[in-house]
């Protein structure tokens, strides 16, 4: 009957104090030999990603140090932008950058709320699913095809807009709108802009709208409170932080968004000098002059816009992991 | 790995019966088990003979799943539980240095409160992995070898027909019977139950209360239950825990240890006689 | 004082009405895009897609008909490179940080790993230049796909570490205590049961690369012709897209329309699906 023994060789010398095979796995002291090669290929495997995150830093400074030493960091303050020349400075980028990435969060922001609020607290179950999902879809058109659409469609759409209101007296006079009307240019980046971060920030105030606890609502509701009242007193109050978050996530991606706004943006490299005037971005310059860059103080100079751009996407980064973080940690894309 | 496990080695198991009788299998030697500064089993010393079922009893938070888990290494996965003392099992201390807490988890398998089927595997499967893990291949063999354990789980006759369907597909019953079957398929020689009916129905449990008065005769069984009753119908000795105001900072919480019949009988300590004729109302 | 409240009752409602008048609204704002741009796609691209399309190279400038076949097979090339960098080192890490949390190195590995979601693919474009085409002395299918795969990498990290933050921890309790060795408790049992969850996060970082043109301008180049090996410059259905695009000729404006379509079409059918296949398990 004692069949089961049989499946293992230490039955023999059951009973026999110390009589059994020992418990230490033969060969000694590897006896974890398996596990320590497991864990070892694994951390391997991480710190390979460590060595990948230092590279950025330390080929984007070393590639860039060239230009670094030659401007020092008027660099980021010089509007002088001279291939010719030689004559390199990024505050074109830097101030175009801003203007669009600010542009498009202002624009951005309330329409994303609105969807995030819509789907989490007025649209029926079987539309809120939906809706949710193609505000998603928004974010996985690729975007080069954005740019695209945006200059066979947007441009146009925009040059009428800007002929229109060259037209009309009283605002066709104004120094920031009298620029050639090209369509290509500041705010038709920015409109492209704000339809490709809408998804983020929605998807994030989304997520921590869910997360507001029921006795929050509960308790407006029980004061007499509208919806809209207890949205305002209850619910967005306390997902402020992560909403936030969401935000300044979306703030991230603007800033380091290249391909749609390379396309639509005008590339020059001048400071703008109206809402409808073209500039560029440092994702912009990038892409539109590092393949063909001469000498190599211009592509040092791209690459220390690189630099700079790196380290503000991190800054930010980090900040909107914070800000999000505190009210809900590991929930969000 | 592969030839710890053999299957050449049937018929020694009698004598070996014999002689186990007044020799523990498994012996715990002034066992302490901490959670940073919470004392959770303190100074346990308690011996289980071969082919008995041993419970351990005692209210929730008494220390009773504690202790079962430092029988065979559990706690070596919770980063922050300290264990102090000896436990010897076959005459050696499965804490001293150098020992593999593997090889000793071959040896004392666990069963747990709620069963916990790997859900990507069939029922065969389920059984064969603990030798198909360890480098058994061989096809015949394994066959053997689930057969026999699913019989001695009671649920061959059940599951014989569908042995490729996935397991998460059985009753929790089942499931539970099909895990005290994985854990017989690697050959333990001490099995570790944790209240393995809690999560269970009235009929599932009484099948596995079924079960153990059989399974001893090939496997010693040490089952931590939140149930007197069923303490009293398959035990042949209890171990009474508390770990309550009564329990000074030096004693032991290990309050009683003795024959299950002598326990529910005449009760050693005032408190086990209160625990269990409270409970008895 | 009824009257004054009456009213007030009156401007509360009306607010409310029109707050949820306004984010409908704002919703449908928010949309239409979305549907301007896949009509757009459907109504200009659809009329160029042929056989042609997806079997020949580009006609010569001025004359009609040609297709992307290059830019097709070398997105192929390109992704395929991704996945291999993005699952091996992705996946290791995810592993790692879900299942050996008290490693030291896990709280950077997961910090940098959250650090390069944010970081513009340009900049990775940029790095990948600096590094590896310099080093191989020009652009390369294979610097493309290291570009696309570094971008991958925490994607699939984080859809690793969280899908087996899903997997019980019973499920590894049974593992071990069948006395089964760690690693391989987590390579047979705990990964398999997660194995679902992983390929969606791997295929979703699939389809977010496979759209990106700014990692691939100064590392894949681009390429009229086939490319002749993993060395050489290659085209890419987003790098199609982009040159043609901000080309002056209707012809190719018909191939980057058709290419659109086809590359949008691609990812948003790899993300119903695998949501579909995956979810309902």
């Amino acid at each position: 009957m004692n069949r089961i023994t049989g499946t293992d060789g230490v039955a023999t010398g059951a009973g026999s104090p110390g009589g059994g095979r020992p418990l230490e796995r033969r060969g000694g002291k590897g006896f974890a030999a398996g596990d320590n090669i497991f864990l070892g290929v694994l951390v391997i495997i991480g710190a390979l990603i460590l060595v990948v995150a230092g590279a950025y830093l330390v080929v984007l400074y070393q590639r860039g140090e060239l230009a670094l030493s030659t401007f020092g960091l008027g660099f980021l303050v010089s509007s002088d932008w001279n291939p010719v020349r030689g004559e390199f400075g990024a505050l074109p980028f830097l101030v175009g950058t801003l203007l669009t990435s600010l542009g498009a969060l202002i624009l951005a922001v309330p329409l994303a709320l609105a969807s995030a609020l819509f789907v989490t607290e007025y649209a029926p179950r079987w539309l809120a699913g939906p809706v949710s999902y193609l505000v998603e879809l928004l974010a996985a058109i690729p975007s080069v095809v954005y740019g695209m659409w945006g200059i066979f469609v947007l441009v146009p759409f925009v040059r009428q807009i800007h002929l229109a209101l060259l037209t009309t007296p009283g605002i066709g006079e104004l120094a920031f709108i009298r620029t050639p009307p090209s369509g290509l240019g500041l705010f038709t980046a920015i409109l492209i802009l704000t339809v490709m971060i809408i998804p983020f920030t929605a998807s994030v105030a989304r997520d921590v709208i869910t997360l507001v606890p029921a006795e929050q609502r509960e308790a407006a509701y029980a004061l007499g409170a509208t919806k809209w009242e207890v949205l305002r007193t209850a619910v967005l109050p306390y997902a402020r932080a992560g909403i936030m978050g969401g935000v300044i996530l979306s703030l991230g991606r603007a800033l380091g968004e290249t391909m749609a706004v390379t396309m639509v943006i005008g590339n020059r490299t001048d400071l703008p000098d109206g809402l409808f005037a073209p500039t560029a971005t440092m994702a912009s310059i990038i892409a539109n002059e590092f393949a063909e860059a001469v000498g190599n103080l211009h592509v040092s100079s791209l690459m220390l816009i690189g630099l700079v751009l790196f380290l503000l996407s991190i800054v930010i980064n980090l900040l909107a992991r914070w800000l999000i973080g505190r009210l809900a940690p590991r929930s969000v894309a | 790995m592969l030839d710890d496990v053999s299957v050449n080695g049937t018929p020694q198991a009698t004598g070996a019966e014999d002689r186990a009788a007044a020799q523990p299998i498994l012996e715990a030697r002034k066992l302490n088990v901490s959670y940073g500064s919470n004392r959770a089993v303190r100074d346990v010393s308690l011996a289980v003979q071969p082919n008995t079922v041993t419970a351990l009893i005692g209210p929730s938070g008494c220390g009773k799943t504690t202790f079962l888990r430092a029988l065979n290494r559990m706690h070596d996965l919770t980063p922050a539980a300290r264990v102090e003392g000896e436990v010897v099992f076959d005459g050696q201390d499965i804490y001293a240095r150098g020992v593999d807490p593997v090889e000793v988890r071959r040896r004392i398998g666990m069963v747990f409160q709620k069963p916990n089927p790997f859900p990507t595997m069939s029922i065969y499967d389920n059984v064969a992995a603990g030798l198909k893990l360890a480098g058994i291949r061989k096809r015949a063999q394994l066959d053997e070898i689930v057969e026999r354990s699913l019989s001695q789980a009671a649920l061959w006759d059940e599951v014989k027909d569908r042995l490729r369907s996935p397991a998460t597909g059985l009753s929790g019953g089942q499931q539970q019977r099909l895990c005290i079957a994985r854990s017989l398929a690697v050959g333990p020689r001490l099995l570790l139950m944790d209240e393995p009916t809690s999560a269970l129905d009235p009929q599932a449990t009484q099948r596995i209360e079924e079960l153990l008065g059989e399974l001893k005769q090939h496997v010693t069984i040490v089952i931590v239950t939140h149930n007197l009753q069923q303490a009293g119908r398959v035990s042949d000795k209890t171990a009474f825990f508390l770990l309550d105001e009564t329990v000074g900072p030096e004693d032991s919480n290990l309050i009683e240890y003795a024959e299950t019949d002598q326990m529910f009988m005449n009760p050693g300590d005032a408190r086990t006689e209160a625990y269990i004729t409270g409970r008895f109302g | 004082m009824t009257g004054v409240s009456a009213r007030n009752r009156g401007r509360r409602r009306v607010a409310d009405a029109a707050v949820a008048l306004l984010i409908a609204l704002g919703t449908l704002v928010v949309l239409v895009p979305l549907f301007l741009v896949l009509w757009y796609l459907i109504s200009s691209g659809i009329s160029s897609i042929d056989w042609a399309f997806f079997t020949q190279l580009p006609a010569p400038v001025g004359r009609e008909g040609g297709g992307v076949a290059h830019a097709i097979v070398g997105s192929l090339q390109l992704v395929g490179i991704a996945s291999v960098i993005g699952i091996i080192l992705g996946v290791g890490s995810g592993i790692l940080v879900a299942e050996y949390p008290r490693n030291p190195i896990v709280a950077p590995v997961r910090l940098m790993s959250d650090v390069l979601v944010g970081v513009p693919a340009i900049v990775t474009g940029l790095v990948v230049y600096g590094a590896v085409v310099v080093a191989m002395g020009r652009f390369s299918a294979l610097a493309g796909g290291i570009a696309l795969g570094l971008i991958m990498i925490p994607y699939v990290v984080r859809a690793t570490d969280e899908v087996l933050q899903l997997v019980p921890q019973s499920v590894r309790e049974a593992g071990l205590a069948l006395g089964l060795a760690r690693w391989r408790v987590t390579l047979f049992i705990v990964l398999p049961a997660a194995v679902n969850g992983i390929a969606t996060g791997v295929l979703l970082a699939v389809a977010r690369v496979a759209g990106e043109a700014a990692p691939l301008l100064f590392t894949a180049f681009g390429n009229q012709f086939w490319s002749r090996g993993i060395d050489q410059p290659t085209a890419a259905l987003p790098l199609v897209i982009y040159s043609y695009s901000i080309a002056p000729y209707p012809e190719w404006h018909r191939l980057a329309s058709a290419s659109s379509l086809v590359l949008v079409a691609l990812i948003l059918v790899t993300t119903l699906l695998t949501r579909l296949v995956f979810r309902k398990r």
